[in-house]
């Protein structure tokens, strides 16, 4: 048995002894470098773009709109956002022009001395200023897109509500900061094929990015995946922006071309985390149960679409959390701004809608004075029980499994009522949280996406696994390959992984949304089972026994004959099948489980085949003479459905939970008229070793169905609810409730104030 | 291309900083090395000391310790005199950046860097240190607390460098804490820093007193408002009261990145508080 324990990361000697290469290590003799020329203000039309005197321009190649031959675009939803500014930027940053240079050096200073000028328009950058729709900056009304999900007569059930609590959210910025920062080299061969390499998480992306750029059919263009980094979202579509600059810089140079952003670069031009305004009206019992709901979410989608009607989608759905609500209507809209795009980030919408929807829990609970526990257990969602878009949650429901675990093992209730220390300034407080998080693609997105996988016999009589799904540090090369080797009688050492290229692996899908396991797991498992019966045909009918009577174990092929056990390496036996044709090769594609119904236009239905969940208590303590905080311990309980790989499964959930940890307590993006102030480790705050405390993983398996061998999606949920458990913990020590994250020391001294006021 | 000088002898030091102007210090650069690496213009002659071992010495003296201004943060952590007759100094480099900026940055160049939120300045400041400061003139002593003429202002001339300092020996019957409010656990810059020194009898009449801060002022500054307010009297609640309240109008605090007016007035008044009853309860 290979699947359930935990087996060496596949790529983990690589990465440690240095020998994986990453972009910025391919050295080619001709490479030229690529540097982008920024907007240096938020809203504008470009007047003049001037090359100064004392730079010999002879010695680079310059790039602008006009050098794209097909479509100026980054191809994704709306097709809005220019791959390069024509006349008007939207957002500082905005990239509007590029140099290629055979040194970065040269490039650098190329860049210093162009001087763009602007007569500038006036700027959109809060939310606020955007709904109020004084300057269109998109549409009638500077909306992406809007959502409204409604169940029951909301209205009635507020007229008989006992209690009526409503509180507002807020949510900013969250950059992803994975460790390498992008990079992508690209090629233009003479054929007019564009080769691109590169850090990313969905190369299929990239692909379809630069075919739209310049026109090309599929086959010129390959897009191949080096070893990445990290991603988190941060390298789902913005690669498409760094690989379009660096494609047409090298068609038009001549040259390989490099970009590899700086940290500073990285920080300001890509993606992040969706800011948020968020209310929420709920109408009560006085005992606790809910009866009427009213969410209104507000995201910031920045100055272009990217993905933001998906990533609002997602965080209308789970907004009201793991809970019944029989009468409920969730609105939510996205607006532009001019601000840099936000973008897919680990959680995609749901870390927002979560800490809002949690936070009110907590605060209901201190409204109507019932534990949050016992809150809980009332709402709570169990098998059978309707989501708020009317989906009957029918398997894999471990929501009251999760609660449980989380607070024995964490010991939630006797260290709840737990005495603060008389004499010192120092004050304990313990948070809970209890979410849920869809697998896969929302709706029917996997239906349209219909992921492939296949595996294939190698000429050493092993397997090789061909996926476009990225390893990005999650763990994907070494869960597939226990995948395959628990099919097929191997194991994982013996299996290995086609390069991740276009022209040689099937479009598997992003590596996006929860769905590599569970999604892209299930197909390998499938083209695993497809390939292991092909074998046992094959072999059955040189052997002349029954296919199946042949067992597959200890890397042997296994059959009875008169009595008789025979065995058969695997090796000889892929040798055998493959004798006549040279090859053997099973294709897989997705299908989703039966009975799956979504209503795109009503927004209604199984909005996704199942949900994995979790509950996370945090213990703090707050000093109360500077207001910082000190995360004493995590617990975190979480449905899994399978741990293919405890020990990876352990590490998403530590590593999600930090990143929640972090976005709920210290990390901020500040702006000034649009530009960002901390774009450097030094001032944008991330937790270090030293801020995280030891965390306790519980596993809970609670198998789906459909998934490989149970396993439902993990990578995104533990970035839901470690935020509001921490603010939830910090509200039990101070007694005031921050509604705004990051937590910082500022807004909780704030809180207190206000309290003491209100007091 | 740039010139960079790395003498091995104080005197030549001196003459290399008489003859080749303009020249900017690096005594070990963790500060500069980030400017220049975000985009500050590199200077065309820097004047490298880390050669400089005459610099590296801590010598004890009976009511002081005179600390060569090129010890780095973890020589002044290891130092068994420093740690003993000035625990405070140890607090602050313990807590600026991680091991490896602490092993390459100095005092002096913590002195000289001249920022608000220096980390080792408090300190100095509480202590009355001494700067001295050498050139192809000779030496002169400044106290710390007339160094900083304005925000990153010394009174530093063009030839001249700090080459020790003088830190006096905090006293048995003394009692000084060092507090740094940063933004993380570590590797952290501070909002709010205060290093308080008193002597505080067994009637818990504070005799002595003094306090400096840091990142609320211009410059580290003394609050000898507050340290008048305190001095003499017996602490209590209402002194407790009247101190913080001192505190809070005393300071100069602006809102930037790392936090805000109100927050570094309200967290200063709170140190002091939280100085006077920790040594109330004592």
């Amino acid at each position: 048995m290979t699947v359930g324990q935990s087996v060496n990361r596949k790529e983990g000697r690589d990465k440690v002894t240095g020998a994986a290469k990453y972009v910025d290590d391919y050295h080619f003799q001709d490479i030229w470098y690529g540097k982008t020329v920024r907007s240096t203000v938020a809203h504008a039309q470009i007047t003049g773009i001037e090359f100064l005197a004392g730079f010999d321009w002879s010695t680079v190649v310059l790039a602008d709109y006009r050098d794209i031959t097909s479509r100026n675009i980054v191809a994704l939803i709306y097709d809005d956002q220019p791959l390069l500014a024509e006349s008007l930027v939207r957002h500082v940053y905005e990239p509007i022009l590029l140099i290629a240079a055979p040194t970065k050096e040269l490039a650098e200073l190329a860049a210093k001395h162009v001087h763009i000028t602007y007569k500038k328009l006036p700027a959109v950058l809060t939310i606020e200023d955007s709904l109020s729709a004084e300057q269109k900056i998109f549409g009638d009304d500077n909306v992406f897109k809007s959502y409204t999900v409604t169940r029951g007569n909301v209205e009635d059930a507020f007229q008989s509500a006992e209690v009526v609590v409503e509180e507002t959210y807020h949510v900013g910025h969250q950059e992803q900061l994975y460790i390498e920062t992008n990079g992508i080299i690209a090629t233009a061969k003479s054929d007019g094929t564009i080769l691109i390499q590169g850090s990313m998480q969905c190369p299929y992306y990239v692909h379809r990015a630069i075919k739209e750029l310049f026109g090309l059919p599929d086959e010129k263009v390959v897009v191949v995946q080096n070893v990445t980094g990290g991603g988190f979202g941060g390298k789902e579509e913005f690669p498409s922006v760094v690989a379009g600059h660096a494609a047409l810089l090298a068609k038009k140079c001549g040259h390989p071309v490099k970009i590899v952003y700086e940290r500073g670069e990285d920080f300001v031009a890509s993606t992040k985390r969706h800011p948020a305004v968020i209310r929420h009206r709920t109408g009560l019992t006085r005992d606790g149960r809910l009866i009427a709901a009213e969410i209104d979410l507000t995201f910031d989608g920045g100055a272009y679409c990217t993905l933001s009607p998906v990533v609002l989608s997602r965080g209308v759905i789970h907004a009201l959390g793991p809970y019944k609500c029989p009468n409920i209507r969730v609105t939510g809209k996205v607006v532009a701004t001019n601000t840099p795009p936000n973008g897919a980030f680990r959680g995609f919408g749901v870390p927002q809608a979560c800490f809002a929807s949690e936070m009110h829990m907590e605060n209901i609970s201190r409204k109507l004075d019932i534990s949050p526990v016992e809150l809980r257990r009332k709402n709570m969602l169990h098998q059978g029980d309707y989501t708020l878009t009317g989906q009957q949650l029918t398997y894999s429901v471990g929501t009251q499994q999760v609660l449980d675990a989380v607070l024995e093992r964490s010991d939630y209730l006797a260290r709840r009522s737990h005495k603060q220390p008389e004499l010192s300034n120092k004050r304990y407080g313990i948070g809970l949280s209890f979410y849920y998080h869809g697998g896969g693609f929302t709706g029917s997105g996997e239906e349209k996406i219909k992921g492939q996988a296949a595996v294939e016999l190698t000429a050493e009589g092993t397997v090789r696994i061909l996926t476009a799904s990225t390893e990005i540090g999650q763990g994907t090369r070494t869960i597939f390959s226990q995948i395959v080797a628990q099919e097929l009688g191997l194991r994982p050492e013996d299996v290995e992984f086609e390069e991740n290229d276009t022209s040689k692996v099937p479009d598997s899908g992003p590596t996006v949304a929860s769905r590599t396991c569970m999604v892209v797991g299930r197909v390998v498992q499938m083209a695993a089972a497809s390939l292991k019966e092909e074998m046992a045909k094959r072999i059955a009918s040189l052997a002349q026994c029954q296919a199946s009577e042949i067992q597959f174990e200890g890397r042997h092929l296994l059959w009875q004959k008169d009595g008789e056990i025979i065995s058969v390496s695997f090796a000889e036996a892929a040798e055998r099948c493959m004798s006549r044709t040279g090859f053997l090769k099973t294709t897989a594609q997705y299908s989703s489980p039966p009975g799956i119904k979504w209503d795109d236009v009503t927004y209604s239905g199984d909005a996704y085949p199942v949900y994995a969940y979790a509950a996370d208590v945090v213990e703090v303590e707050v000093d109360m003479d500077t207001f910082e905080v000190k995360i004493l311990k995590v617990t975190t309980a979480t449905d899994v459905g399978k741990a293919i790989n405890p020990t990876l499964a352990e590490g998403q959930i530590e590593g999600g939970t930090v990143q929640a940890l972090g976005y709920g307590l210290f990390e901020e993006v500040a702006w000034k008229d649009g530009k960002i102030l901390n774009n450097r480790l030094t001032n944008y705050i991330i937790p270090t070793s030293l801020d995280i405390p030891d965390m306790e993983t519980v596993l809970i398996e609670n198998p789906y169905p459909y998934g490989p061998y149970g396993a439902k999606g993990i990578g995104e949920l533990p970035m839901d609810g470690g935020a509001p458990a921490l603010v939830a913990a910090i509200a039990d020590a101070v007694g005031a409730v921050v509604t705004e994250i990051p937590a910082t020391p500022e807004r909780i001294m704030e809180a207190m104030e206000k309290l003491a006021v209100e007091a | 291309m740039n010139k960079v000088y790395s003498p091995k002898e104080l005197s030549e030091a001196f003459q290399i900083l008489n003859s080749y102007q303009p020249l900017k210090i690096v005594a070990g650069g963790t500060d500069l090395m980030v400017g220049y690496n975000s985009g500050m213009p590199v200077p065309d002659q820097l004047l490298n000391l880390w050669k400089l071992d005459e610099l590296r010495h801590i010598d004890e003296y009976p009511s002081l310790l005179k600390i060569g201004a090129l010890c780095t943060y973890t020589q002044l952590i290891k130092d068994e005199r420093v740690r003993k007759y000035a625990p405070t100094l140890v607090d602050a480099a313990k807590t600026i950046g991680a091991m490896q900026i602490q092993n390459r940055g100095t005092l002096g160049g913590n002195i000289v860097n001249a920022s608000p939120a220096g980390d080792c300045l408090p300190v100095l400041a509480a202590f009355d240190a001494v700067i001295e400061i050498g050139s192809v003139r000779g030496l002169r002593q400044v106290p710390f607390t007339d160094f900083y003429t304005g925000y990153r202002q010394t009174v530093l001339a063009e030839d001249e460098m700090v080459t020790n300092i003088l830190l006096p020996k905090q006293k048995t019957e003394e009692s000084a804490k060092f507090y740094k409010v940063g933004t993380r656990a570590a590797q952290a810059i501070s909002k709010v820093m205060m290093s308080v020194r008193a002597s505080i009898d067994a009637q818990k009449c504070v005799k002595e007193i003094a306090i400096a801060v840091g990142s609320v002022a211009p410059t580290v500054i003394r609050t000898r408002l507050t340290e008048m307010a305190i001095r003499g009297l017996i602490i209590d609640e209402s002194l407790i009261a009247t101190a913080r309240k001192e505190m809070m109008e005393e300071v100069r605090p602006i809102t930037d990145i790392r936090s805000n007016e109100h927050y570094r007035r309200t967290v200063s008044g709170n140190l002091i508080a939280k100085f006077l009853r920790e040594n109330y309860l004592a």
